[in-house]
C-alpha cells in the first residue's frame, strides 16, 4: 500500500497532531454535555428550569444528542480543511 | 375501510417495494456483496446506517421503556446516539481508508494475527446473533397482532422476504431496502407523535411539546406528569436518583452503550460502503440526523402516552373522584387484553379500574371508592408504541402505519446483522483463514451460501428464542463495548500495540465481561445459576451487569499496553500500513484492495 504522494513524514505527523488535538476538542464537549451536564453536573443546573423540569434532564433527553449533532459535522468540516492545509485530501 | 385490510395493505405494499428493490439492487461480485461497490452516497448511507440502527428494540421498546422508567432511561437516548460520535471520530474515516471488507479484516491484517483474526470473528457472531433473535421475534409479534396470523407464519413471511433481497443483493440490495424501510419507520414513528402533541400541547414538533404547557391543565406538561404520578403513589418522572452508586451506575450504563454502538460490526460495516474517507466522517453525521428524527422523539411519545393513559383510567382528576368504569373504557383495553400484555382485574368488584402503586399503600385522597389493590395488573412496555395511535384515538391508516413501521425496523437490522455474520463466515473464515485459494465467484457463492443459512439460523432462533431473549443488551453490547471497540481503536491510534498485546486485551475484556453477566443472570443465563442479584447494592462491585462492559475496555486497553510493552514491537510493514490509515489520500487504491 503505497501512499504515492512523496510527502515528506513531518508534515504527516503534524497533520495527525493536529487532527489528534481536534478529537481530543470534540470528546470534551461530548463528555460535558452527557455525562457532565446531563447526569454528575445535573444537581448544579437544577436552579435553570425548562419547561417544568430542569436544564439537566433538557440535557439528557434532547439537549446531549443535539450537541452530538453539532460535534460531527463540525468535526467532518474541520478535518475537511486540515486535509487541505497538509495536503492529504483525497484525489 | 376495516383496520385488517388497512394493516394488510400497508404492510403487504411496503413488502413489494423491498422485493422489487431485490430484484433491481442484485450483487454482481464480491465488492457488490460486501460493500455494495463502495459507491453509496453519504447521505443514502447515513439513512440507511439509521434504519440499520433502529431495532424493533429502538422503534417498539425504546418509549415504553421512557414512559415507566422516565429520567433513568435517558441513558438508552445519551448511549445509542452518543456512540455515533465516537465512530465518526475514531473509527469510520480511517476504516473505510483501510478498505476491507469486513470488520474482522482489519483486526487480522493490523494485528497480523490469525487468532486476533478468529476472535474478532468469534465475538462479532456472538454479538451479532444474541442481537438479531430479537428481530425475528419482533416480527413474530408484530405480525400476529395486525395480520391475525400466527407468531410462526410471521416469522416464516418476514424470514423469506429477508432471505430475497439478502442473498440475492448483499449489501447492495440491503443497502436500498433499508432506506426504503426507514422511510416507512420514519414516517410510521413521527405522525403518531406530532398528533398527539399536537392534541395534548398544541405543538407540533414532539421534542418541543415535551417542555410546552399542557392544555389539559395549564402548566407545564412535566409539572402535570409528576403532579399525577405522584397522586397515584409513584415515584417522580424527572427526578434524578442522587445517591452516588446510582448516579455511577448511569454513567457507566450510558458510556458501555455508546462504546458497544461505535463496536457493533454491522453498524461499522456500514461505512465501507461509501465512495471516500471524507464521505465516512459525513455520513456519520447523516446517520445521527436521521435517528435523531426518532430519537428526540421518543422521550415525548413516553411522557405523552404516560399522560394520556392515566388520564384515560381517571377522566376525572385524581382527587377524590371515580376512576373510569372498566364496561366503558376504549376499545384497544380489550385489543391488547387478547395478547396478554395487558390485563385487567375488578379486585374490589365496583365494575371501575383503579389504577395506582399499590407498594406504598393506598395514596390518599385518592379515588371515591374503596381501594384493594391496583387493578391495571400488567402493563407491557412494549404495548405503548404499537398502541399509541389508538391511545390517542388516531385514524385507522396510522395504526396500519405503525404496523408497517414496526416491521420496516426489526426486518432493516435483521439484515443489517445477517450481512456482517455471513460475511465473517465467507470473507474471514473461508476466504481469509482456511481457503486463501478460492477464486472470487466461489467467494460470491460461499457468501450467498453463509447468508442462507445465517437467515435458517436467525429464523430457527426466533421459532424458538432461548431465555435470554431480552438480555441482548447487556451481551451484545457488552461484547462490542470489551473487544471489538478498544482493538479498532488502538489499532488506528497506537503504532506499538502488537499482535500478543491485541489477543491478550481482546481476550481480557471478552472474558471478564461475559463472566461478569453470567454471575449476575445466570450461567449461558440458566435462572438459578447466578451468584449475585443484577442490582446495584447485590452486585459483585456495585455495578449492575449491563454497565460492566466500559470496565472490560478498560481492563481490554490496559492489558494491551502492558503486554505489548513487553513483548516484540510491531513489524516495519504494519507500522507503514497505520500511517497509511492515518491520512485521507489514496483512499481509490485502498478501494482495489
Amino acid at each position: 500500500m503505497s501512499d504515492g504522494t512523496g510527502r515528506r513524514p513531518s508534515d504527516a505527523s503534524g497533520y495527525w497532531k493536529a487532527n489528534v488535538r481536534t478529537i481530543l476538542g470534540c470528546l470534551v464537549v461530548w463528555a460535558l454535555v452527557s455525562f457532565g451536564f446531563a447526569i454528575l453536573l445535573r444537581p448544579l443546573l437544577s436552579g435553570i428550569s425548562v419547561g417544568g423540569t430542569d436544564l439537566g434532564f433538557w440535557f439528557a433527553q434532547q439537549g446531549s444528542i443535539l450537541v452530538f449533532l453539532v460535534l460531527i459535522f463540525f468535526y467532518a468540516w474541520r478535518m475537511n480543511k486540515l486535509d487541505r492545509d497538509y495536503g492529504v485530501e483525497e484525489e | 375501510m376495516d383496520q385488517y385490510y388497512l394493516n394488510l395493505l400497508f404492510i403487504g405494499g411496503s413488502f413489494l417495494v423491498y422485493i422489487g428493490i431485490a430484484v433491481w439492487a442484485r450483487a454482481g461480485s464480491t465488492s457488490e456483496f460486501y460493500t455494495a461497490g463502495r459507491g453509496i452516497h453519504p447521505v443514502t448511507n447515513g439513512m440507511a446506517t439509521a434504519a440499520d440502527w433502529m431495532s424493533a428494540a429502538s422503534f417498539i421498546s425504546m418509549a415504553g421503556l421512557i414512559a415507566f422508567s422516565g429520567y433513568a432511561a435517558s441513558a438508552y437516548l445519551m448511549g445509542w446516539t452518543g456512540g455515533y460520535v465516537l465512530l465518526a471520530l475514531l473509527l469510520a474515516p480511517y476504516l473505510r481508508k483501510f478498505g476491507s471488507f469486513t470488520v474482522p479484516e482489519f483486526i487480522g491484517d493490523r494485528y497480523y494475527s490469525r487468532m486476533a483474526r478468529l476472535v474478532a470473528v468469534l465475538c462479532l457472531i456472538v454479538a451479532s446473533l444474541t442481537y438479531v433473535i430479537g428481530q425475528m421475534t419482533g416480527v413474530g409479534v408484530a405480525f400476529s397482532r395486525f395480520l391475525q396470523v400466527s407468531n410462526s407464519t410471521g416469522l416464516f413471511i418476514g424470514a423469506a422476504v429477508v432471505f430475497f433481497y439478502a442473498v440475492l443483493g448483499g449489501m447492495k440490495g440491503i443497502t436500498y431496502t433499508q432506506v426504503a424501510q426507514y422511510v416507512v419507520l420514519v414516517f410510521a414513528y413521527t405522525v403518531p407523535a406530532i398528533f398527539i402533541s399536537l392534541q395534548l400541547t398544541g405543538n407540533p414538533i414532539p421534542g418541543l411539546g415535551l417542555f410546552s404547557t399542557y392544555e389539559g391543565s395549564g402548566e407545564p406538561l412535566l409539572t402535570t406528569l409528576n403532579q399525577t404520578l405522584a397522586d397515584l403513589g409513584f415515584s417522580s418522572y424527572t427526578e434524578q436518583d442522587t445517591n452516588p452508586s446510582a448516579i455511577i451506575n448511569m454513567t457507566l450504563f450510558t458510556l458501555t452503550l455508546m462504546i458497544g454502538t461505535a463496536g457493533l460490526p454491522h453498524v461499522i460495516i456500514r461505512f465501507f460502503t461509501v465512495p471516500k474517507v471524507s464521505d465516512a466522517r459525513l455520513s456519520a453525521g447523516w446517520a445521527l440526523v436521521f435517528i435523531a428524527i426518532v430519537y428526540l422523539t421518543a422521550p415525548a411519545v413516553g411522557a405523552m402516552a404516560r399522560l394520556n393513559i392515566m388520564d384515560t383510567i381517571w377522566p376525572n382528576g385524581t382527587q377524590n373522584t371515580e376512576a373510569a368504569q372498566i364496561e366503558e373504557l376504549p376499545v384497544w383495553f380489550e385489543n391488547w387484553q387478547t395478547t396478554g400484555l395487558l390485563g385487567i382485574e375488578d379486585i374490589n368488584g365496583d365494575g371501575r379500574l383503579q389504577y395506582y402503586n399499590e407498594a406504598g399503600g393506598a395514596p390518599e385522597g385518592l379515588g371515591a371508592s374503596e381501594l384493594q389493590g391496583n387493578e391495571l395488573v400488567e402493563f407491557n412496555p412494549d404495548i405503548l408504541v404499537l398502541a399509541n395511535p389508538e391511545i390517542a384515538q388516531l385514524p385507522g391508516w396510522v395504526i396500519a402505519l405503525v404496523a408497517a413501521g414496526g416491521m420496516a425496523a426489526a426486518l432493516s437490522t435483521a439484515a443489517g446483522l445477517l450481512m456482517a455474520i455471513s460475511s465473517a463466515v465467507s470473507h474471514d473464515l473461508v476466504k481469509r483463514s482456511f481457503k486463501p485459494d478460492i477464486s472470487e465467484s466461489a467467494e460470491l457463492w460461499w457468501a450467498r451460501g453463509a447468508m442462507a443459512v445465517a437467515v435458517a439460523v436467525a429464523t430457527w432462533l426466533g421459532l424458538n428464542p432461548p431465555g435470554f431473549a431480552a438480555q441482548t443488551v447487556a451481551l451484545a453490547f457488552g461484547i462490542a463495548a470489551a473487544t471489538i471497540f478498544p482493538a479498532l481503536v488502538m489499532g488506528i491510534f497506537s503504532r506499538r500495540i502488537n499482535n500478543v498485546g491485541a489477543v491478550s486485551g481482546m481476550l481480557t475484556g471478552l472474558i471478564f465481561t461475559v463472566v461478569y453477566i453470567f454471575l449476575h443472570k445466570g450461567w449461558f443465563f440458566i435462572p438459578g445459576t447466578e451468584s449475585f442479584p443484577d442490582t446495584i447494592e447485590g452486585s459483585l462491585f456495585g455495578i449492575q451487569s449491563t454497565a460492566i462492559g466500559c470496565i472490560g475496555a478498560a481492563l481490554n486497553f490496559i492489558v494491551a499496553f502492558v503486554v505489548s510493552g513487553r513483548t516484540a514491537d510491531t513489524p516495519e510493514d504494519v507500522k507503514a500500513m497505520i500511517e497509511n490509515v492515518r491520512i485521507p489520500r489514496g483512499s481509490g487504491s485502498a478501494a482495489a484492495h
